[in-house]
């Protein structure tokens, strides 16, 4: 195991960037924590409106807080960590620059914590998932692009003559995330904290879900697939199962994707053909996005018995589970006929649930847990155990969200477009949500436990940090290519 | 097309929708033919990274391929059928407006009967009908609860109509005329005008015709005040005008609060209140009908007090 050769310190050997894998796995720990934790409050605004208090702690200005924090801090930083990791290891390459790599780092965390601040204060450029206002924007480009400079340039010195197929993905979503991002972004400023878009009208709406879709699509999928190709191989001890399936559905994923975002504007004053080509897409998506799932279950085929002693391989597996199951839904929901009754509903509040909690967390948490041990110089975590009981209580947690959401959100589309035989609407719109209040405090449940597994996991990793030291694993002599 | 963009990229879209199926179409065809003999493993590709990963090259599942076919045909019949490629409308020509227009069109007839039987009866009548009562709370419910409360007791700047008070009356005609065409309700600012102590005064006077605890030196001057300006709309003796809808300020009701401090704020700065217009939205059969629902509201009211 590379990590028990790395328990002995060696000088002079050439090492690989373990720092910033080191810096961005602990902060993914701890934003993982104020992002859920934000989750958990916003849920208990909906569940006890007395909760909201004054302009900056009232749910309009924690919400986006709340996605902003798991999506881009800790989401972001389990992918930063991840990609450094994969890349040094995959190409047998130490970081082509290590300041660059701690200046994406320190940068990263400026965006983050500016975030926390002026989201708040109520500063919003009013798009979802892309609020923060114009010099942050500035910021994230600035960073971004180091990051593409750190990560493509590590990949052109590699001594593999292949590429590993999780730094396509890796690679794919730094692309498209800088696409996505300065065009959707692109805003003129009148003062310091407001811009307002340059697109207008149903131009605007359709460029803000071309980039909200493909911030699911780029960020949270095709990136978590790379972290998926290297951690559940790794973890299992088995190979990939298919090259050939890897290659089609890399290339359909990330093509196919780029289409789907008019599917968030379904009945809208987008033009009727727009709405068509994005449900038509958005439904042969299915298949791209099971590939993955094959092939990473596929994996395991004759190790399964793993799974049974296994916590760590337990997340991954359940991860990909949770992603098949939201990427069969996710083109469901798309079908017009079915999107009537869904949109504007707590159901898209579920569906979202079961990727972000289900699948992307539980993948990054996995990963993570894989991690810690071989940065710190630990042969694995501290406790097993607490990985297990981690586990249990993510998992329950997400059935709980997901569960009640589901109900809740088919319950409200129900009474919403229930009429009376005189033509009236037969429930008033706050008949709706006094109907939905019992599913609000199971999502408070839900959320509770989840987020009380990741202070299970902060303890775990502390324990672990405080019993190992950080180490810097040394580049194994080049590998053949053909070894 | 006109409505999105230019003509141009009606047919730079519809050419990369095209384009985009006949590629993932032709991916998947490269792969089909690859097929593993029964009984055999598949073989790893060869390379190798990081020490021990290593990839199989197993063939693509038969019923993945299958369903991603699927898809595609799918997307092909449904983009014949519907408008999808921009500069071809789609066999069937539907379209969301005509959807729309054409399910609401069904509605409207279906109903209509009911409406038109309900317009023949006059407002006082129907409001006794606890058919046409729970049809109109149904509307309200939609329409109005969102000011006026889900009990039509109204919140402060939005009036309560269950209690048999006023602005603008509550003949039938008045309701009538208050749902088709709104109102606008202005208190003028007196701030600059009077100054801090002479708003003061006059607000202690109103308390005075509201019979509430007021200042009685204020009260003297404020009269003063009050004969010579306020008197224009609330009438010498401050019962108000329902003509213009200046409220009555000898009672005990009170739109936007009846302490000194409420007082003196409209007075001051004064206050703009308005009521939507519903002729257009709803039509005459549903305003009629929310009409008598809303004078029926008080006659109940006073019933159940009895």
């Amino acid at each position: 195991m590379q990590a028990n050769s790395a328990l002995e310190p060696q000088t002079g050997v050439e090492t690989f960037n373990y720092r910033v894998v080191r810096q961005f796995s602990i902060m993914t720990v701890v934003w993982g924590i104020v992002g859920m934790l934000v989750g958990v409050i916003i849920a208990a605004q909906m569940a006890w409106p007395e909760l909201n208090f004054g302009p900056y702690f009232h749910f309009g200005r924690l919400r986006p807080l709340h996605t902003n924090a798991v999506i881009f801090a800790f989401g972001g930083c389990a992918l930063f960590a991840t990609s450094y990791y994969v890349v040094q290891r995959t190409c047998g390459v130490r970081l082509i620059s290590d300041k660059l790599a701690a200046f994406t780092f320190w940068g990263w965390q400026l965006v983050i914590v500016l975030a926390a601040i002026t989201l708040p204060l109520g500063f919003t450029s009013g798009k979802e998932y892309a609020e923060l206002e114009w010099p942050i924007d500035i910021l994230i480009t600035i960073v971004w692009v180091s990051y593409a400079i750190v990560f493509f340039g590590t990949i052109a010195k590699r001594t593999q003559k292949h590429i590993y197929v999780a730094n396509w993905f890796y690679g794919a979503f730094i692309l498209a995330v800088a696409l996505l991002h300065i065009v959707n972004s692109m805003a003129v400023p009148v003062s310091m904290w407001k811009s307002y878009s340059v697109y207008a009208g149903a131009v605007d709406a359709m460029v803000q879900w071309w980039y909200g879709h493909n911030a699911v699509g780029f960020f949270l999928t095709a990136a978590f697939l790379g972290m998926m190709y290297y951690f559940v191989p790794k973890q299992a001890g088995r190979p990939v199962y298919s090259y050939r399936l890897s290659v089609v559905h890399f290339w359909a994923l990330v093509f196919t994707y780029m289409w789907a975002g008019p599917h968030h504007l379904h009945y809208t004053a987008l033009p009727d053909w727009t709405q068509s080509v994005g449900m038509t897409f958005s439904l042969i998506l299915l298949a791209p996005s099971w590939g993955g799932m094959i092939n990473g279950i596929m994996t395991l085929s004759g190790a399964w018995h793993k799974l049974r002693t296994d916590p760590i391989l337990k997340f991954l597996i359940t991860a990909l589970s949770f992603y098949g199951m939201s990427t069969f839904e996710g083109p469901m929901m798309s079908i017009k006929t079915v999107n009537a009754l869904s949109h504007y509903t707590d159901w898209t509040i579920g569906h979202v649930h079961s990727g972000a909690l289900g699948w992307v967390a539980m993948i990054s948490i996995g990963s993570i847990y894989y991690l810690i041990p071989r940065l710190f110089g630990r042969e694995k975590m501290y406790s097993i155990k607490l990985i297990e009981a981690h586990f249990w209580m993510a998992t329950l947690g997400v059935v709980l969200y997901i569960a009640a959401m589901w109900v809740s959100g088919v319950t409200q589309g129900l009474m919403w477009r229930a009429t009376n035989a005189d033509g009236t609407l037969t429930y008033a719109f706050i008949d709706s949500v006094k109907a939905s209040y019992d599913y609000y405090y199971i999502r408070v449940l839900g959320g509770v436990l989840y987020l009380g597994g990741m202070f299970l996991m902060a303890y775990n990793m502390v324990r672990t940090i405080m019993q190992g030291k950080s180490v810097d694993a040394p580049i194994p002599a080049l590998q053949h290519a053909h070894a | 097309m006109s409505d999105f963009i230019s003509q141009f990229w009606g047919y730079w879209v519809a050419g990369i929708v095209f384009l985009s199926l006949l590629w993932l179409t032709y991916l998947l065809k490269s792969q089909s033919v690859v097929k593993l003999p029964k009984g055999q493993q598949a073989d790893v590709t060869g390379h190798k990274w990081d020490g021990d990963l290593e990839e199989y090259n197993n063939p693509l599942p038969f019923w993945w391929m299958g369903m991603f076919y699927i898809t595609i045909v799918f997307a092909v019949v449904y983009l014949i059928l519907y408008p999808g490629i921009t500069i071809f409308p789609g066999v069937k020509a539907w379209s969301s407006v005509g959807q729309y227009q054409q399910e609401s069109a069904a509605k409207e007839a279906a109903i209509k009967p009911l409406y038109d039987k309900y317009l023949k009866v006059d407002i006082p009548t129907l409001a006794k009908n606890d058919e046409a009562h729970k049809s109109g709370q149904s509307l309200f419910l939609t329409y109005c609860m969102q000011c006026h409360g889900s009990a039509a007791r109204g919140a402060t700047g939005f009036p309560n109509l269950t209690d048999n008070d006023w602005l603008y009356g509550g003949k039938p005609e008045n309701i009538l005329e208050t749902l088709n065409n709104g109102r606008a309700g202005q208190m003028p600012a007196f701030g600059a005008a009077f100054g801090e102590e002479k708003v003061k005064d006059v607000a202690n006077y109103v308390l005075k015709l509201a019979s509430r605890n007021y200042d009685a030196v204020r009260a003297g001057r404020g009269e003063a005040t009050f004969a010579q300006v306020c008197v224009a709309c609330h009438q010498a003796d401050g019962k108000g005008s329902q003509a213009i809808g200046a409220p009555n300020l000898t009672d005990k009701v009170w739109l936007y609060g009846g302490s000194e401090r409420s007082i003196v704020e409209t007075i001051t700065n004064g206050r703009k209140n308005r009521m939507p217009a519903w002729k257009e939205a709803l039509g005459d059969g549903k305003v009629h009908l929310l009409a008598a629902y809303v004078y029926g509201l008080s006659e109940r009211e006073q019933t159940a007090a009895k």
